[in-house]
């Protein structure tokens, strides 16, 4: 398979351990709803951007920045502007 | 930088980078190898988990990636398959320079969204792009250690025949096992004779190797791979009538994170 720039995105499966330093639950399978568009579906199905110390996970169909998590030293940064709502447990 | 830092709050310990060591190597296809890692202290993981790897330089500088754990839960090691990206900066290392003895830096099992034991039952259908096989060989070995003949469709999409990863033990399984089945499929060269598929994966491939949706709950795929063949695939099955909530997908990512 050729690989392309366009290929060379994770998703929010790989943002599993940065998540796992915020949320004392497991965060990759919350429901999320965009902000932007509606679309609800599991955080590890968002598209990851960034590099270990900070992260973006983005809508897949509009490209929102659904959640945003930094990390300086032993403090973290979480923005979820783009996140209307989390769906937390109920089975996952 | 010390090898117990703790990173957060309440999932410390579960989250504590540690130091593990390369136990053996091995040469799966050309870019690819397997490197077996033992963990001190580790608690198991799931089929469909991956770690997080980190190397430091001299400097200090860091780089982080996440790899898939490709052995079953029952193995007292893991196994990762590490792709060698000649842009990378952590896979040349571990897919080159890395010897038996070296010590890692690494934290896990992380993932609760793309993972499976044989309790959430099938039939199973596993589609892979590439070195995205890994997670889907830790469901594979995870069935075969358990004994439990859920029926499983393996759909392999790979460039030629000598990168295919995990080929030899997928045709061994299969060959003893009526209720695992692996279907190859060779998108830029095939052998002379090849008589699989010869292109990428598509709803006609899919509609032939998955069949038609199952009666009940339905098949529960697991696909894996380079973005492209991960979001086609999904879309395709969801066209095709399987469930939203029984297609889990995981894109690898050939730069890692």
């Amino acid at each position: 398979m050729e690989t392309t720039d366009a290929d060379r995105h994770l998703d929010g499966n790989a943002a599993g351990g940065m998540l796992a330093e915020v949320f004392r639950f497991e965060a990759t399978t919350v429901i999320v709803t965009c902000a932007g568009c509606g679309a609800a579906g599991p955080m590890a199905e968002l598209l990851l951007y960034g590099h270990g110390m900070g992260q973006i996970l983005r809508c897949a169909g509009c490209d929102t920045a659904v959640v945003r998590v930094a990390r300086v030293r032993d403090r973290h940064w979480l923005d979820l502007r783009g996140a209307r709502s989390l769906q937390i447990g109920g089975g996952q | 930088m010390g090898a117990t830092e703790t990173v957060g709050g309440g999932q410390a310990g579960r989250l504590a980078w540690r130091l593990a060591e390369v136990i053996e190597i091995r040469d799966e296809t050309p870019r690819v190898r397997t490197l077996r890692i033992g963990v001190p202290g580790w608690r198991g993981h799931k089929a469909g988990q991956h770690v997080d790897v980190r190397l430091t330089a001299e400097d200090g500088y860091q780089a982080q990636r996440s790899y898939s754990i490709a052995s079953a839960p029952e193995s007292p090691w893991i196994e990762l398959a590490i792709e060698r990206l000649d842009d990378g900066e952590v896979s040349p290392y571990l897919a080159g320079e890395v010897r038996p003895g070296d010590t890692l830096e690494l934290r896990g099992p992380i993932g609760g969204y793309f993972t499976w034991t044989v309790d959430d039952g099938g039939p199973l259908l596993l589609v892979a792009g590439g070195s995205g096989v890994a997670p889907l060989m830790a469901m594979v070995r995870h069935r075969e250690a358990a004994k439990r003949a859920i029926p499983t469709t393996v759909l392999f999409s790979s460039r030629s025949a000598g990168e295919i990863i995990f080929r030899d033990e997928l045709d061994r399984l299969a060959a003893v096992d009526p209720s695992l089945r692996t279907v190859h499929t060779l998108t830029r060269n095939q052998p002379e004779g090849w008589t699989g598929f010869r292109r990428r994966i598509d709803a006609a491939m899919l509609a032939e190797v998955a069949g038609p949706p199952h009666p009940g709950e339905g098949l529960l795929a697991f696909v894996c791979g380079p973005t492209r063949l991960v979001e086609n695939v999904a879309t395709d099955l969801l066209a095709l009538g399987h469930r939203a909530d029984r297609v889990k997908t995981e894109r690898f990512g050939p730069t890692g994170t």
